[in-house]
């Protein structure tokens, strides 16, 4: 396991098979521990409502369940939505984040526990100063809990599917004639360079007239030295459809069977 | 290398469903093992979807699939090279009469530790208000045990009405969190490497020795007894506990003479700190009953020697309990 970038957590399996997971930031981990505290506010005064029926038989049991309901649903909240939700809250869950083993394996009770109760030292001596200031001197973004518990916290965004079809519809692509030329392209092309190519597609209108064309020129000459294309596909042809075609050949998925 | 993606999605999607019920299988957490024909046939599964992952790592288009495979193939991996055994099913009474009490063993120095660091700030308290009672306004924070023990012990006595009446149990629960919450913030100062679980357990040890001297000193021993160990002798222990557990915490960060990784070291003990940190809770809301419901009433309502005879067989048993229960049985 190793750290390959600021904040990015890089495990590599004994398969040498490799992930990289987004460690999240102290203000994200901030925002969803407010919404937490407000969920909890929330699940405290239902309960405080429905025990308080109780006060109609004993005043005194009343706040007994109160005090006792208040302490397990904020000392348990954290570990029975972690643990139920696999590493999330439902701040976590909102904005997508979620508690992971350091080494990518299964998350434990145990770890759950322990990070939900190491918020005590955490949370000191106000919002949660000290978790904070572990969170941003830590390699790995954890907060002592977290650290205690060999937890991390990562982000998961999910990824949206550009809407290529939108983008490339009605278009003819001279590419498609060359299905063996396309699969070299696709085999070529490092993700990194696809994506430049489908940024510049999506951001063209954006550019400048003369930025615009430099840089399709740029990039058509970058793809035009990965792979070689016949002539007759690249004839008559601009740089920006070059690229569009390119993209069409990269990303297209309309008849894929999944 | 893949040439034809459509066709090899095709061809390795029956593999990446038959992966992915397995894990849904094994993440619900039933129970149930996989038997060794299916085991491999896990391995296998896991081992050609890492390999249709590394294909894909080539490969530049399709961010979405790669992504459900890498998940996939993270999944797997958490369950095949996980070697920590997974948590059984709930099992309450085996948890408290075993576990817990052979983890308290397991860590047994680092309860003497916890046990000493709270005596020497007892000798200290007890110390310093022998020679100076004056000392008491700044040792002592509770304002009812400030003033002068025999005129409290002769107002507690005279008594008449119940001045807890219609608050007991709200007394109890209030004394049960709280404690918990102390009880957690002493494991939690662990992270400190175990300075602040010391001072913790020595600051409650200079204000137990200071209170304590303070009315032997006045002649009202048989009162503080009376007073303090029907909840005392499960409290007191109690918090001993939470010591130790921070301590164990601190040993691991520390990790003196251990060939392991810190890593490894803190992964070692987390289910022990959960178990002793579960028990103490338990014993906890026992003391808060007992504090509430029996600690406030004296004599002449209930006399001393019962109240510190149940106290001193409170603490007789829960010795007994921490160092015989669960013990394995010999057999001849």
């Amino acid at each position: 396991m190793s750290r390959s970038k600021a904040n990015t957590l890089t495990i590599r399996t004994p398969e040498g098979v490799v992930f990289s997971m987004q460690l999240a930031g102290p203000v994200t981990r901030f925002m969803a521990w407010a919404i937490d505290l407000a969920a909890i506010s929330v699940i405290s005064s239902m309960l405080n409502v429905i025990f308080g029926i109780i006060g109609f038989i004993s005043r005194d049991i009343a706040m007994a369940v109160g005090i006792l309901s208040y302490f397990v649903v904020s000392t348990g909240y954290g570990i029975a939505t972690e643990w139920y939700w696999q590493g999330q809250t439902l701040g976590k869950r909102l904005l997508k984040l979620r508690v992971m083993d350091e080494q990518g394996l299964r998350l434990q009770f145990s770890q759950i526990v322990i990070r939900n109760l190491l918020r005590f030292v955490d949370s000191l001596p106000l919002f949660y100063m000290v978790g904070g200031l572990a969170c941003l001197i830590s390699r790995k973004a954890q907060r002592l809990g977290d650290f205690a518990a060999n937890t991390v916290v990562v982000w998961n965004p999910s990824i949206s599917k550009p809407d290529l079809d939108q983008l490339l519809e009605g278009k003819y692509n001279s590419f498609r004639e060359y299905p063996h030329i396309e699969a070299r392209l696709r085999q070529c092309a490092a993700p990194q360079e696809a994506g430049i190519a489908l940024q510049a597609i999506m951001r063209r209108d954006e550019l400048e007239p003369v930025a615009r064309i430099e840089l399709f020129h740029d990039i058509a000459d970058h793809f035009k030295a990965v792979v070689e294309f016949p002539q007759e596909a690249t004839d008559g042809i601009s740089d920006e459809q070059f690229i569009r075609n390119v993209v069409d050949a990269l990303y297209r998925t309309k008849n894929q069977v999944i | 290398m893949i040439i034809d993606l459509r066709k090899f999605i095709k061809e390795e999607k029956p593999y990446w469903d038959e992966l992915e019920s397995i894990l849904d299988e094994l993440e619900k957490g039933t129970g149930s093992r996989l038997d060794l024909t299916r085991l491999k046939r896990f391995h296998y599964l896991y081992q050609r979807t890492s390999a249709d992952l590394a294909k894909f790592a080539t490969f530049s288009s399709e961010p979405n699939i790669r992504r459900y495979v890498e998940s996939l193939v993270g999944r797997a991996y958490g369950e095949i090279h996980e070697t920590r055994e997974k948590p059984h099913r709930l099992t309450p009474l085996h948890w408290f009469f075993t576990s817990f009490p052979r983890i308290f063993r397991k860590h047994i120095r680092a309860f003497g530790i916890s046990f000493l660091a709270m005596l020497i700030g007892f000798a200290l308290g007890g110390f310093a208000i022998s020679i100076d009672p004056d000392a008491k306004e700044a040792l002592i924070g509770f304002s009812h045990l400030k003033g002068d023990p025999s005129e409290r012990v002769a107002k507690e006595e005279d008594v008449d009405e119940d001045r807890i009446e219609g608050r007991k149990t709200s007394f109890s629960s209030f004394l049960m969190t709280h404690n918990t919450k102390v009880s957690i913030f002493t494991l939690a100062l662990g992270m400190t490497y175990g300075i602040g679980t010391i001072i913790m357990l020595f600051y409650n040890g200079v204000i137990l020795g200071a209170i304590a001297l303070d009315y032997i000193m006045a002649g009202e021993a048989w009162f503080l007894f009376g007073w303090l160990l029907p909840h005392g002798s499960i409290e007191i222990p109690a918090i001993l506990l939470a010591g130790q557990a921070g301590l164990v915490l601190a040993g691991a960060l520390i990790g003196w003479g251990k060939p392991l990784t810190l890593r490894n070291r803190l992964r070692e003990v987390s289910n022990d700190l959960v178990t002793l940190i579960f028990g103490v809770a338990i014993l906890l809301v026992w003391a808060g009953i007992v504090e509430a419901f029996f600690s406030q009433y004296h004599e002449p309502v209930i006399p001393y020697t019962v109240k510190i005879g149940f106290g001193a067989i409170e603490l007789f048993l829960l010795a007994m309990f921490l160092s015989i229960s669960g013990r394995k049985k010999k057999f001849a």
